[in-house]
């Protein structure tokens, strides 16, 4: 698409984002209403939302708390989490380095997983043009604000709903519905095997230090299957070569 | 923890989060990623995700003893084949806390 202007670009960037605000809701409002249970105020709860601006991280940093889990576990799991943004920066760097600091630093704050998709996918196809700092603006103001009023909208909510509904299930069914998409390939699904079994045996190490160990387990295996599997394409390949010649 | 040592912590994690965001983006041209930091990367997603979701649902109550009356689990792999057939985070939570409401409070 050719924009007409800054304001154009700002407008499609925003559009294209809002149907993807829908995924991002039920966790926000997961985080709030976890909260509010644990007895956090909304302040608190908003300064950590505004701070972190990482959904899983901030779920996660909840979930240990309630656990009573070391601050040092909690900071090294929320910044694990968060290092695909090392990823979504590097491959954005390219388009976005040239910028002054006024704009690179509050792009970078705003830079989440569907933005990143959004935009990598426009800038590839070279469709931004000169507008392409406004169509991010545009797209990712509005995750940014999906995901904060659907924390803060969480948080009143919080203390209105029932025990009954058992809400505290709702933290590992949403790490669920972004787990499942995760696993893609056999090396993945055996880094997720191996990354549960072991935070399921080490759930007795002190200060959720299990996670952090079985995390790096499935990471392990994760790569060890990939290079198993290498070894094999290429030993099959030798092979392959061998008979044709 | 008290008030302030939380802050604190959310303080740390919120500048890291932002000095990993903007890592690239500033230093474009002199930093470049290891390839084996590279290759591991791409399975942190899984086996962290992984981490939190499986003792969270063996365990309800943090107490290492397992059930396998536990409501919880068939509720997760209801929600986990919805999820990976849907791939909708909403019918995911509606099927999962569904299921265990009607585990807890039609089947005993």
């Amino acid at each position: 698409m050719n924009y007409r202007s800054g304001t154009h670009a700002f407008m499609h960037g925003a559009h294209t984002a809002s149907p993807l605000t829908t995924g991002v809701i039920p966790f926000g409002l997961i985080a709030g209403v976890s909260a509010a249970g644990m007895g956090m105020s909304l302040t608190t709860t908003m300064g950590m939302t505004l701070l972190f601006y990482s959904g899983s991280a901030q779920i996660a940093v909840l979930q240990l708390l309630q656990n009573g889990a070391l601050p040092v576990t909690m900071v090294i799991t929320a910044l694990v989490i968060n290092l695909r943004f090392l990823m979504y920066s590097a491959s954005l760097a390219p388009h976005l380095h040239h910028l002054p600091r006024r704009k690179t630093w509050p792009l970078s704050y705003l830079l989440a997983d569907q933005v990143f998709a959004l935009f990598s996918l426009r800038s590839a196809s070279g469709e931004l043009g000169r507008y392409a700092f406004h169509y991010y603006v545009g797209a990712a103001i509005t995750m940014w604000l999906g995901w904060t009023l659907a924390v803060l909208a969480g948080v009143i909510l919080g203390a209105r709903i029932p025990e009954a509904w058992s809400l505290g299930f709702a933290i590992p069914l949403s790490f669920l519905a972004l787990l499942i998409p995760s696993i893609r390939s056999a090396a993945t699904l055996c880094a997720a095997v191996a990354g549960g079994t072991l935070a399921v045996l080490a759930v007795d190490l002190p200060y959720n230090l299990g996670m952090l160990t079985a995390s790096l387990g499935g990471v392990i295996a994760g790569l060890t299957v990939e290079l198993l599997r290498k070894d094999l394409d290429t030993a099959r390949g030798n092979d392959a070569e061998q008979e044709t010649s | 923890m008290s008030e302030l040592s939380q802050w604190g912590l959310f303080l740390l994690i919120g500048a890291g989060t932002f000095a990993i965001r903007l890592s690239f983006i500033e230093l474009y041209g002199s930093l470049r990623i290891p390839s084996l930091l590279r290759r591991a990367l791409l399975y942190v997603p899984a086996s962290v995700l992984a981490a939190l979701v499986l003792p969270a649902v063996v365990y309800p109550d943090r107490q290492a003893a397992f059930d396998w009356s536990n409501p919880q689990i068939p509720a997760a792999i209801l929600a986990g084949l919805v999820a990976w057939r849907t791939k909708s985070t909403l019918l995911t939570l509606v099927v999962g806390l569904g299921a265990l409401w009607a585990l807890k409070n039609l089947g005993a």
